[in-house]
This record gives C-alpha cells, sequence and structure tokens, in this order.
C-alpha cells in the first residue's frame, strides 16, 4: 500500500469465481481486480448475467470466491469463516437488493430496528425512526410490507441499510423493479444519505443515466471491471 | 390441448421441480402403513380366529351321544372342508392287573385340524410339537397316568382286548379345556386300534365329534346346509362359542388392531394436510401468472384436482406395494409368534390401500386448492400478495367427514366411529383454543422482545394460521409417539395384567364347612399362603321388584336362560379386590342390613335396577332384599367371582359350600393327589390350559399392536418434516436477510433451536393432554381396563417433545446455514 493512499473499504484482488452449472464449468469472474475508497461513489455497469450480483455478493462477504483476495474494512474476508464475516458486517456493511427483502412478519419500523438491534446500537428505536423519517415514510411505520408499494418497500429498505451507520453500502439494482422516477428518488436518496454519513457506495445499475451519477463507473465484461469515461 | 393432457405435462413438470415430492412421501407413506396394517392385521385377525379354533381342534366341531351320519362328513369332504373324526369314551387301563380309571380320545390322521399336540419324550424333557396323533399301537397319556400306575414309558398297558404301548407322554391338548382333575386322566389313541379293543359296542356310551375346518365361505357354506338336518342332541360348537374368555381376548386384539389403524390414518391425514398447504403456498406464483395468461378459473381447478388425482393414484399404487413388502417385515419380526402358522395375505388391503389413498386426498390435500382459484391475477405483478386463506370451516369438516367415513369402514364399528370422531371434534376446538391462547400471550411478549427473539415470536403471531398448522402438526406426531406409550405402557400393560404370572389356574369346588379350616390349613403348611374360601348358595331367582319372574318373560334367549338357571350366590363383608362398584355403595354394617349386589351386565339383561327388591328361592324358602349396589366384574381375572352377592346378614346364616381359585406351579401340581386323596368330597378344576391359550393371544396381540403403531410412529416422523418443511420456506428468505445484516451462523442457529424447542414443547404439551384423555377413554370405554395418569408421561412428553422438535428442526435447517447467504438469497426466489 503506497503512502498517501487511503485504506480502501473494499478491495478484490485477482478474485475468481467459477460455478458447476447444468452446462458445464462456468466462470463468472476471473482475474477481477476492484478499490473502492472510503466516501466513494462506485457504479457497476453490465448486461444481465454479466456476474454483477455475484461479484457483490463476494465482496459484501456473501459468498465464497474461488480464487483471490477480498477484503472489506480492512480485513481479509476470504481467511474468516462465516460468522467472522458475518460480525465484520454487522453494523459496518448495508445491503440494499432489486427485491428488497423486507421481512414480511415485521412491520417497516421492526424492519428498520431490526439491524440497530443485532448490532447492540445505543438507542435504536430513535434512530430507527429518525431513519425512517429521513426515506419520509414516518406515517407508514406500523405498515407491513405487503401493505406498501414497491418504491416504499425499497425507501425502508434503505432506512434499514442506513440506520446503522455502515462504512459501505452494496447496492445490487435497487431501482430494477421501479419505474424511472422513483428510481431517481431511490437514487437522490441513497447519495443524499451516502455524503451525510461519509460511507462508500457500490451501486450495481443498467441504468447509465443513474451511473453518471457516482464518482466513477467501472462495467463488467468478460468476468472483469473496464472503467468508463 | 384436454385438460387431461395438460394436467399430465403439469404435473411431469411439479414432479422435475420437486414440489411434490412430500405430499407424495405423505401419501405413499400413509397408503403403505394402512395397507401394512391392513395386510398384517388382516392376516393376524384370521391368525387370533385361528386360535380360537385350537381350542376345538377345528373351525367347527359337531358333536353328539350317537354316531353321526356318514353323509355329513362326505358332505363337508364334497365342499373342500377337512375333516377328522373322533371319539370319547371312558374306561379303564390295566398295567400289571391294576386298573385305572381313563378318559380315553380315539383320534384319526388329521387331529388336530387346528392347533397342536405337544409331546414330552421323558417326565423332565422339553415339551415338543407333534405332528398328528398317536401311531396305531401307541398309547399318548397324561404323565400323572404314570404315576398313577407307576409305569415308565414304553410299558405296555391293556385297554379292552388289546395291549398297546405307552408311546409318550401327552403334555399339551389344543382341545382340551378346563378339565376337572379328578375326572380320569386324558389317554390318547389311534382310531385304528378301536376295533381291536373291541370297546365300542353300539350299547356304550360315548361322545362322537366331527372336527371340519376350511376356508371361511365354505364353512359358512356347509354351515347353513347342516342347521337345516341337525337333529335332537346334535350340538354345535365353534371358537367363540367354546370359550368366552378367549373371545374376550380376540375381541380385545381385534380392537387394538383398528385403533392402531386409525392412528396411522390420522397422523398421515395431519402430514398431507401439512404437505398441501405448502404446495399451495408454492404454487400461488405460477398460478397468479397463468391467470394473468388468461386462464378460468374453473379449468385451474379441474387442472389442480386431476394433477392430484393422477399424484393420488400412482402414489396409492406404490404406497400398496410397500405395504405388501413391509408386511412381510412385520411377519419377519412376529415369525416366533406365529410364523408358519399365519394364514396368506389376501389381496382385500390392495383396494382398501388406494380407496383409502384418494379418500385421504380428498379430506385432508384438497381443502387448500379452492384458495388457489382465488389468487388475484395481481400477485403476478406484487410478488408478496398470499393466497387467500382457506376456509376452516370446509377444511375442518372435510377432513372430519372423511376420517368418519374411514373410521366406520375400516373399524367397521359405528360406536367406535363416533366416539372417535366427537373426541377428535373436541380435540380439534380444544387445540384452537390453546392454541389461540398461546398466540395471544406471544404477541403480547412480542411487543416488549428484541432483535431475534422479536423475529421469532412475530413468525409465529403474525401467521398464526401456519402457526396452528405447524405445532398441530408437531403435536400429533408426538401424540402418535406418546399413544404408543400410552397404548404399550399402560394399556397394554393393564391388559396383561388382567391375567397375571400368578393367575390362579386351579379351582377348588365342593369344600365342605367342616373341610374349609383343615383345607387351608393344609395348603398353608404347603407354602400356598393364606387361601380366601368363599361361599357358595345355591339360589332360583323369583321375584324382581315385587313381580314374579318367570324365563318366558324374558324375549332374549340369554336372559332366559339366566332366568330359569340356579344362581350361585355367595355372601361377603367386603367386596372382592378385582369387583368395581359401579352405583350405589357396599354394606358397611356387615351383621344388620339384608342387601344385595348384583353384576352389571346381569342386572341389565334382566332389567334389575338400583333399590329393586330381589326374592330368591333358598333350600326351600324365599329370602328378600333390596339392590343396594352394582358391580362390575372383571370375569377373565380366573379369579371365583359371583353374579349375586348377599350380606352376610342376608346369607351368612345359610348353609354352604366353599369354593376358591388358586395358582399350582408345575412342581405344586404334585400336591393334587394328595389334596384329594386327604379331601375327597373336593372338585378340582384345571383351567391352566385355558389359561394358556388366552396368554397367548394377549401375548401376540400386544406384539402386533406393537407393531402397527410402529407404523403410526412412522407417519408421526413425516408430519414432523412436514411441520418443518413448512417453516423452511418462509425461513429461506429471512435466514438470507439477517445473515447479510450481519446475524452469525451460531446466533441463528441458537434462536433456531429456541423456537423449534418452544414449539416442540406446545405441541407435546397439547399431546400429552390428549394422550392421557384418549388413553382415558380407550381403557374406560372401550377395553373396561383401569386407567391412571402417568406423571412420566407429561414429563417425558413435554420435555422429550422439545428436545426431538428442536433438535429435527434445527437440523433439517441446518443446511441453510452452511449454504452462503448469497445462494439462500437465490434460491429464495
Ligand atoms: N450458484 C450458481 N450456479 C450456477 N450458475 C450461477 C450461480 N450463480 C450465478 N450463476 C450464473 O452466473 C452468471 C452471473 O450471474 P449474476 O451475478 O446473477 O449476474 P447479474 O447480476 O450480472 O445479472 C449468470 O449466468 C448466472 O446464471
Ligand atoms: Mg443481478
Amino acid at each position: 500500500m503506497t503512502v498517501g493512499e487511503p485504506e480502501p473499504v473494499s478491495r478484490a484482488v485477482a478474485l475468481g469465481k467459477h460455478v458447476n452449472g447444468p452446462a458445464g464449468a462456468l466462470t463468472i469472474l476471473n482475474d477481477l481486480e476492484l478499490r473502492v475508497n472510503p466516501g466513494e461513489a462506485v457504479a457497476i455497469l453490465g448486461a444481465s448475467g454479466s456476474g454483477k450480483s455475484t461479484l457483490l455478493g463476494l465482496l459484501a462477504g456473501l459468498d465464497d470466491a474461488t480464487s483471490g483476495e477480498v477484503w472489506l474494512c480492512g480485513e481479509r474476508l476470504d481467511q474468516l469463516d462465516e460468522d467472522g464475516r458475518a460480525a465484520l458486517r454487522n453494523g459496518r456493511v448495508g445491503f440494499v437488493f432489486q427485491n428488497f427483502q423486507l421481512l414480511p412478519t415485521l412491520n417497516a419500523r421492526e424492519n428498520v430496528l431490526l439491524p440497530l438491534e443485532l448490532s447492540g446500537a445505543t438507542e435504536p428505536e430513535r434512530r430507527a425512526e429518525e431513519a425512517l423519517e429521513r426515506v419520509g415514510l414516518s406515517a407508514r411505520a406500523r405498515h407491513f410490507p405487503r401493505q406498501l408499494s414497491g418504491g416504499e418497500q425499497q425507501r425502508v429498505a434503505i432506512a434499514r441499510a442506513w440506520a446503522p451507520r455502515p462504512e459501505v453500502l452494496f447496492a445490487d439494482e435497487p431501482t430494477g423493479n421501479l419505474d424511472h422516477e422513483t428510481g431517481e428518488h431511490i437514487i437522490d436518496l441513497l447519495l443524499d444519505l451516502k455524503r451525510e454519513a461519509g460511507a462508500a457506495l457500490v451501486l450495481v445499475t443498467h441504468d447509465p443515466r443513474l451511473a453518471e451519477r457516482c464518482d466513477r463507473r467501472l462495467a463488467m465484461r468478460a468476468g472483469r471491471l473496464e472503467a468508463l469515461a | 390441448m384436454s385438460a387431461w393432457r395438460l394436467a399430465l405435462r403439469l404435473l411431469r413438470q411439479d414432479w422435475r421441480s420437486g414440489e411434490l415430492s412430500l405430499l407424495a412421501a405423505a401419501l405413499v407413506l400413509t397408503v403403505a402403513a394402512v395397507s401394512a396394517v391392513g395386510f398384517f392385521s388382516d392376516r393376524i385377525e384370521r391368525a387370533l380366529a385361528r386360535e380360537g379354533s385350537a381350542l376345538i381342534a377345528a373351525d367347527l366341531a359337531i358333536e353328539s351321544g350317537t354316531p353321526l351320519p356318514a353323509f355329513w362328513r362326505a358332505e363337508a369332504e364334497a365342499r373342500g372342508l377337512e375333516t377328522s373324526a373322533l371319539v370319547e369314551f371312558r374306561s379303564v387301563v390295566l398295567a400289571d392287573g391294576r386298573p385305572q380309571l381313563v378318559r380315553v380320545k380315539a383320534v384319526e390322521g388329521g387331529y388336530p385340524l387346528r392347533g397342536r399336540l405337544r409331546l414330552r419324550a421323558a417326565p423332565e424333557a422339553p415339551e415338543a410339537s407333534a405332528e398328528g396323533p398317536p401311531a396305531p399301537g401307541e398309547l399318548w397319556v397324561e404323565s400323572r397316568l404314570l404315576h398313577l400306575l407307576d409305569q415308565p414309558l414304553g410299558a405296555m398297558l391293556g385297554l379292552g382286548e388289546a395291549r398297546l404301548r405307552l408311546g409318550a407322554i401327552l403334555s399339551h391338548e389344543p382341545d382340551a379345556g378346563a378339565t376337572f382333575f379328578n375326572l380320569a386322566p386324558r389317554v390318547l389313541m389311534n382310531g385304528a386300534d378301536l376295533d381291536a379293543t373291541g370297546l365300542l359296542g353300539a350299547a356304550s356310551r360315548a361322545t362322537h365329534r366331527l372336527l371340519i375346518a376350511g376356508e371361511p365361505g365354505a364353512l359358512a357354506d356347509y354351515r347353513r346346509w347342516l342347521e337345516a338336518r341337525l337333529t335332537p342332541g346334535v350340538e354345535l360348537r365353534d371358537a367363540a362359542s367354546a370359550r368366552p374368555e378367549f373371545a374376550t381376548a380376540v375381541e380385545r386384539a381385534t380392537r387394538f388392531l383398528h385403533l392402531a389403524t386409525l392412528a396411522t390414518l390420522l397422523v398421515a391425514g395431519a402430514a398431507m394436510a401439512l404437505a398441501s398447504h405448502r404446495l399451495v403456498e408454492r404454487q400461488t406464483e405460477a398460478v397468479a401468472i397463468m391467470r394473468c395468461l388468461g386462464m378460468r378459473r374453473h379449468l385451474l381447478l379441474r387442472l389442480f384436482a386431476l394433477r392430484l388425482l393422477f399424484l393420488a393414484l400412482g402414489a396409492s399404487l406404490l404406497g400398496v406395494a410397500l405395504g405388501w413388502l413391509a408386511q412381510f417385515g412385520l411377519v419377519a419380526l412376529l415369525a416366533e409368534g406365529f410364523g408358519a402358522a399365519l394364514p396368506a395375505p389376501s389381496l382385500a388391503p390392495l383396494v382398501a390401500g388406494v380407496v383409502t389413498g384418494l379418500a385421504l386426498l380428498l379430506g385432508f390435500a384438497l381443502p387448500p386448492l379452492p384458495r388457489l382459484a382465488r389468487v388475484s391475477p395481481l400477485r403476478a405483478l406484487r410478488g408478496d400478495l398470499g393466497a387467500p386463506p382457506a376456509s376452516m370451516w370446509l377444511t375442518l369438516g372435510l377432513a372430519l367427514a372423511v376420517f368418519a367415513g374411514l373410521i366406520w369402514w375400516r373399524a367397521g364399528e359405528f360406536a367406535l366411529a363416533w366416539k372417535l370422531l366427537l373426541g377428535l371434534l373436541g380435540a380439534g376446538l380444544a387445540l384452537l383454543a390453546v392454541v389461540g391462547v398461546l398466540l395471544w400471550i406471544a404477541a403480547r411478549l412480542a411487543r416488549e422482545a428484541r432483535g431475534l427473539a422479536r423475529l421469532a415470536l412475530a413468525g409465529l403471531t403474525r401467521r398464526p394460521g401456519l402457526a396452528l398448522l405447524q405445532i398441530g402438526g408437531f403435536g400429533l406426531g408426538i401424540l402418535a409417539l406418546l399413544l404408543l406409550a400410552v397404548v404399550r405402557l399402560d394399556l397394554l400393560e393393564s391388559w396383561r395384567e388382567t391375567l397375571p404370572e400368578e393367575a390362579p389356574n386351579h379351582f377348588l369346588l365342593n369344600i365342605q364347612p367342616h373341610e374349609v379350616e383343615p383345607l387351608k390349613d393344609w395348603l398353608r403348611t404347603q407354602g400356598l399362603g393364606e387361601v380366601e374360601l368363599y361361599p357358595m348358595i345355591s339360589g332360583r331367582l323369583t321375584g324382581i321388584a315385587e313381580r314374579a319372574i318367570e324365563p318366558s318373560d324374558y324375549p332374549d334367549a340369554r336372559a332366559q336362560r339366566l332366568a330359569a338357571r340356579e344362581f350361585n350366590l355367595s355372601y361377603s363383608e367386603r367386596p372382592q379386590a378385582d369387583n368395581r362398584i359401579l352405583e350405589g355403595r357396599w354394606w358397611t354394617d356387615a351383621g344388620a342390613e339384608p342387601a344385595f349386589s348384583v353384576e352389571r351386565e346381569l342386572a341389565e339383561t334382566l332389567g334389575i335396577r338400583l333399590g329393586d327388591r330381589l326374592t330368591f328361592e333358598v333350600n326351600g324358602r324365599s329370602l328378600s332384599a333390596p339392590v343396594t349396589s352394582l358391580r362390575e366384574v372383571q370375569w377373565d381375572s380366573f379369579n371365583v367371582n359371583f353374579f349375586v352377592i348377599g350380606s352376610p346378614a342376608l346369607l351368612g346364616a345359610e348353609p354352604a359350600t366353599f369354593l376358591t381359585s388358586i395358582h399350582l406351579d408345575a412342581r405344586a401340581e404334585a400336591l393334587l393327589p394328595e389334596l384329594v386323596r386327604r379331601f375327597p368330597s373336593l372338585t378340582l378344576l384345571d383351567v391352566e390350559a385355558l389359561i394358556d391359550e388366552v396368554r397367548a393371544v394377549i401375548e401376540r396381540g400386544v406384539l402386533a399392536v406393537e407393531s402397527v403403531f410402529l407404523l403410526t410412529l412412522a407417519a408421526g416422523l413425516l408430519v414432523m418434516i412436514a411441520g418443518i418443511q413448512a417453516s423452511l420456506e418462509q425461513r429461506r428468505a429471512e435466514h438470507g436477510v439477517l445473515r447479510t445484516l450481519g446475524v452469525g451462523r451460531r446466533a441463528l442457529l441458537g434462536a433456531l433451536a429456541l423456537e423449534f424447542a418452544i414449539a416442540g414443547a406446545l405441541a407435546g404439551l397439547l399431546a400429552v393432554i390428549f394422550a392421557e384423555l384418549i388413553g382415558w377413554m380407550l381403557a374406560v370405554q372401550l377395553f373396561e381396563l383401569p386407567f391412571s395418569l402417568n406423571p412420566w408421561l407429561w414429563l417425558g412428553g413435554i420435555l422429550g417433545s422439545a428436545l426431538a422438535v428442536g433438535a429435527a428442526g434445527t437440523a433439517a435447517t441446518y443446511p441453510l446455514l452452511v449454504q452462503p447467504p448469497l445462494q439462500t438469497l437465490r434460491r429464495a426466489h
């Protein structure tokens, strides 16, 4: 690591992922390199099936790499076991899914409360209410996911991801299931929150216009990332 | 494309996607269990009937004091029935010029048609089964004849004009029944030697018996044919009429078996309900898409019904095949008990299995289906819009109706069917109430809980339907296990204890008053302990409640016989230990109160009610007193018992003879000749052989019932799996999210184990309550056995259930935890 350069919150070195699918061995990621600095917003673009979700999962420690190194918040993920990785994520890493993944038996407030309580944060109720207010859903706090629209659900998911103040947030096509206007609003929200918290954001998206608003744009091609202008 | 073809294609797709595996497994297991039980209990029932037949050495015996017409036998043989004729008479054998009175039975090849003779080659040698009767020229005799004659085996004895060799000691004669000891010893000979003895002249007294055995249908036909031709003095006997004690035992065994089948059915039905519920949940999305694509509701329903029908047919056939195989396993398990004696399985259970499979499908798997028809096409747009809940009344009603129908059909007992049904309905409502209260408590707790605990409680309280189904399912699974314990440990033990090792096997009758004390003393000095002697007084019932009675007053033959008979009355200060007072109370002041206590069934038959005044004619005088208690008597205990007992104040002064029953082991039997010599007026009745037969039925019955309950247990396991599976689906996504949020595997595992353990404990509590209830109902209502609460059941049931469900649930969910969360999340969609 050279002097002057900040320590990256997320980093992949010679990252490879191979799987055995129905049609034989498949290389999804191949010798992939990535550095994400603190406070930086990185957009990853790429065709469907190019391996973006796979990469995001590996960066967040949700899956095992076949080869290479993955660093998260200064620790080498591939040398930690599952529980070690979970402990590392706890409160320091946020994740937003394309299909929201709210827990259906918990209402909006309880969904946001959950990671705060799990990470032992102080004053979880107040912070949960603040987070909901920040995404403009205070009035819907007692509603269950099935009573909310897609955009509203995604806003709850963002509140849930941001409430514990993570160092890095991974968002996998967070606007993929939403109309363009709602999508714009979600991206605004993500970037605002990123700025307020000073955290890094890794955003996977199809939409070049959304990608424009990030600090850097990378394209996934043949299992590697290429910088875009 | 026709709905049929489409349904078949969809079924193939479902199959490949694994959506159907649980329902199919539930069906296959149910049908396998039901048909294994069917095949097996069919065979056992027939084997038990054969046991009964052994008591008369045939399926049917025709008896007369004169030779039977030859064409009766010819007719039986023409109908494909087996026959064997025998003659019984009294005679004298001579050894070294010493005579001894004996009872001779001259038999043919083929005897006994049912049951086996057992022999000893020497007095101390072990018993061995004999193939067929003695060879011509040989006698088989009871061992006491050797003592009486002081002759060894191999000696020659004179019988009439023939000299025959003492071939073996006859230790067991299936049709011996109860033999009076002071009747002469038994001698078995071959019928071919009869002529040579010259004993059976035209005028000699003998009993002629024709034994008949064969296939039940032909037997029944023959019996009808014969009954039209019976002459006075000819008696027909079959297994049931031969031994009422035995019939009781067989009846109990059959009831136990039916009960075990029903338990299997119910538990397996629950597994199917759970599996079907899950199927519907998983099909909702596909249905929504089909609805969006314009498929009409009724076509959709038809497609589903057809798919399930095809599935049920396939699964039922597979199940029947497995049941067939499993039944051989059961038989192998019981080879010691039944072995070669077990008749070949019949094909009736095959049909029964398939019909059961279809009925179960209708009752348990179809009710959730209409939900699918009501899935909104919107669901395709809104992935989280669930299927509307099923109508509980439809679900419950249909399941109960089908179950009732199956009970009626399988158990063939309407009373049993509605009792069980009522019990189940009550149990179902109680289950709803109990789980409702528990969920209400959980909801309160959920408000206070944090983190994982809240999530776990929310999972229970915000999907009450699933929670109910799941806890109910677990409960049933545990209930199956507990029923096995209740039935096995408690009911079967009580059954066994009705006939303990020490059950009396000899009755001593006709003991004169002056012999009472000497006999007691003598029995005590012989190490037989304190023996109670009961007084017996003959009396004829002449009036009930001030009205005179005549046998012809009663329409029913049994009542007529009872009314005409001399009653054996007794008196006593205390009720006997194996009697239970049902109504009224036993007299307290033995000296003062003239009163009667009457056995319940007799009272019912003769129309005697508590408080009625009974009049008996005793020793030429009329004695009358009110009935102050009705008793229940355990007749198969082989204790001395009386239909009518009077208070000492009433009967104590009447002249009486005394009787008792005692247990004599093989060694003590050597005392019998001495006993008879000392107390010559006493009559000795040996019921050992009868007891052995009844005990054999009980032992085999117990073994069979236990094996059948093992299948119930398998169904119970399946319910548990279905219950866990139902929650697995819901958990898959949850776990992915939780782990993304940074919850460690160990914490998740702990939370899971706790949640399943709590569900298990609740299920265990429910199961214990119902197990005890059912146990009580069965014991008291059906089997007339004593019942007591079992504290170990409560402890073991609740703790064991918590442990078992906790461990099983955790183990089943573990694979989810081992997978990287990303894969879990991918698979959740
Ligand atoms: N566990 C797996 N087994 C087999 N193939 C997989 C697995 N995970 C991902 N893939 C395949 O890898 C490729 C990349 O998937 P994904 O990362 O989801 O793509 P993206 O998110 O860019 O659309 C796809 O072709 C997908 O089918
Ligand atoms: Mg993707």
